[in-house]
């Protein structure tokens, strides 16, 4: 048995620093701040390049891929009437240090791995595509 | 003193007190909080009239229902206290902030004694209900669901609602690299219940065998039930005095010989860049850059068990065992029962003594040093005892000895 998530999607407050993260899956795609300058991403959001402090960051296109670098299957009622779910942390295929915490989907909680390739899809709520990653397939890397 | 000497070992630890700890103990947390405060100044040797400074963690009004305790203003009023220094808050290194705090205060000569402390009700708040998770998360469906901004926005939307989510991924990376098992991590809490067995505040007393961790509820994995903390009320209080105070304490002051409090990695539960050591790594790095003393001085360890694994942790970053190999060296509980090579969390720790936030494990450092033990006495009377608290991006340390430096 697969599960997407929590029963219930708790969203994020959008506002000018994060909009163009959430609602980034409305053509397909994610999204990640990447220095014009020094052309590293930078994540979460913040107004300038964290690595060489140019006032440079535009949202650009990533692959959407990457691996999982830790995770835990969910068993505690938190959210009531949730089944058992992977909490995920990818790291982007771009670049080691940027991680997103996700839920890893199509994937039964006892097949989920360490290393495991995966790919970005998206589930929309209200105004906000929320980013979630599905197992790729390929060679597994830490 | 030598000019380069750290400054907080200008501070002691000449007086403990903790209130009555259990479940649901139906009173205030300023009723506690009063009991370990005023126990505190007595054990001392003071009374309130010598107490010209107050500190606490992580002040009011922050957290979940029943985690913060007291403002420092409400304790101040209701002891009539006349400070020459005061401080309350959350950020910092961990939940020790206060305490190093205290001692900087205390070095400056912005005060002679501070008094410290940290107050739960989080068992009385909690009621007949589960455990709740961060940012008032669960519940509710429909219109009228709040939204999330700051650093919850990453996490909330994925049901990780809790710090035991957070800390599983610890455990499980740990899992990846270095081999550790559950049979493992089942010792930092089969140590903790054998030792609460001898401990009369203890939450849980009963005996545990590793049968009854194995077919515990999962929480998340690899985290279940006995790997986190037991939500409980009490206060615990000590004041810090400055060291010229000591000769005349009634009991043996403890000294601050290091304290550590560096946060080095990204400040972020999911960013941080070592995922199995997290800021232990640098808190304790930057107290043994503080002291000529070395791990092996160390004879009883009090680490910060909220859950399991981030005493693991420590036990690796304090280089009391090396690194990695953590799983290996508590296997079977001898090395770090009470007369093994390193005793550990003496008094239960948090997992099976209740969850005192960092400062039950101070206090038990304190009565480890002065011998006071009883039952639970480490049978090689410690010299040197290392104290941590915290966990993922928010930890600190510090070394206290039963003589001065």
């Amino acid at each position: 048995m697969t599960t997407t998530g929590p029963s219930i999607r708790l969203l994020p407050r959008l506002d000018d620093t994060n909009r163009f993260f959430w609602t980034s899956g409305a053509d397909g795609v994610l999204r990640f701040l990447r220095c014009g300058r020094c052309h590293r991403f930078v994540h979460p959001p913040v107004p300038r390049c964290s690595y060489c402090l140019a006032d440079a960051l535009v949202p650009e296109t990533v692959s959407g891929r990457g691996v999982v670098h830790s995770f835990t299957v969910n068993h505690q009622q938190w959210i009531p009437g949730s089944d058992p779910y992977i909490i995920g942390l990818v790291t982007i295929a771009e670049q080691d240090d940027v991680r997103l915490t996700t839920n890893i989907v199509r994937c039964a909680p006892e097949d989920v791995r360490i290393g495991m390739p995966v790919a970005v899809e998206f589930e929309r709520h209200e105004d906000v595509w929320v980013p979630l990653f599905a197992p790729a397939g390929g060679t597994p890397r830490p | 003193m030598s000019a380069r000497e750290p400054l907080e070992r200008r501070a002691v630890i000449s007086g403990i007190g903790q209130s009555a700890v259990g479940r649901r103990l139906g009173r205030t947390e300023l009723d506690l909080t009063l009991d370990a405060c005023l126990q505190a100044i007595e054990d001392a040797g003071l009374t309130r009239e010598d107490i010209d400074g107050l500190a606490t963690f992580p002040g009011a009004g922050v957290g979940t229902a029943g985690f913060a305790g007291p403002s420092s203003p409400e304790v101040q009023d209701a002891l009539r206290l006349r400070l020459n220094w005061h401080d309350g808050g959350l950020e910092g290194p961990g939940q020790l902030r206060a305490v190093f705090a205290a001692c900087l205060a205390v070095a400056a000569g912005l005060a002679r004694h501070v008094l410290v402390y940290r107050t739960v009700t989080e068992s009385s708040a909690q009621g007949e209900g589960g455990r709740q998770g961060i940012g008032g998360a669960g519940g509710g469906s429909g219109r009228g669901v709040p939204r999330f901004s700051g650093f919850l926005q990453w996490t909330i939307p994925y049901g990780a609602v809790s710090a035991a989510n957070w800390i599983a991924w610890i455990a499980q990376r740990r899992m990846y690299e270095f081999g550790l098992t559950r049979e493992q991590l089942a010792q930092i809490a089969l140590n903790a219940r054998a030792n609460a067995a001898l401990n009369p505040k203890a939450i849980y007393r009963q005996p545990m065998s590793l049968e009854d961790y194995l077919s515990a509820r999962m929480i998340t994995t690899p985290l279940c039930l006995y790997d986190c903390d037991a939500p409980c009320d009490g206060s615990t209080a000590v004041v810090v005095s400055h060291v010229d105070y000591a000769p005349d304490a009634p009991k043996p002051a403890c000294h601050v010989n290091a304290i550590g409090t560096a946060l080095r990695g990204r400040p972020s539960w999911d960013q941080f860049d070592d995922m199995t050591t997290f800021s232990a790594r640098d808190a304790a790095a930057s107290m043994w850059e503080r002291t000529e003393l070395v791990p092996s001085d160390v004879g009883v360890a009090e680490l910060y068990d909220g859950f399991s694994i981030l005493t693991m942790v420590w036990l690796e970053e304090l280089g009391l065992c090396p690194r990695g190999e953590s799983g290996p060296f508590v296997e079977g509980g001898r090395r770090i029962a009470l007369d093994g090579e390193i005793p550990l969390n003496t008094s239960g720790g948090q997992l099976s003594a209740g969850r005192l936030h960092g400062f039950g494990m101070m206090h038990e450092a304190c009565v480890q040093l002065r011998g006071e033990g009883g039952a639970r006495q480490v049978p090689a009377q410690p010299e040197v005892a290392a104290v941590a608290a915290g966990g993922g991006p928010i930890a600190g340390c510090m070394l206290l000895t039963r003589g001065p430096s």
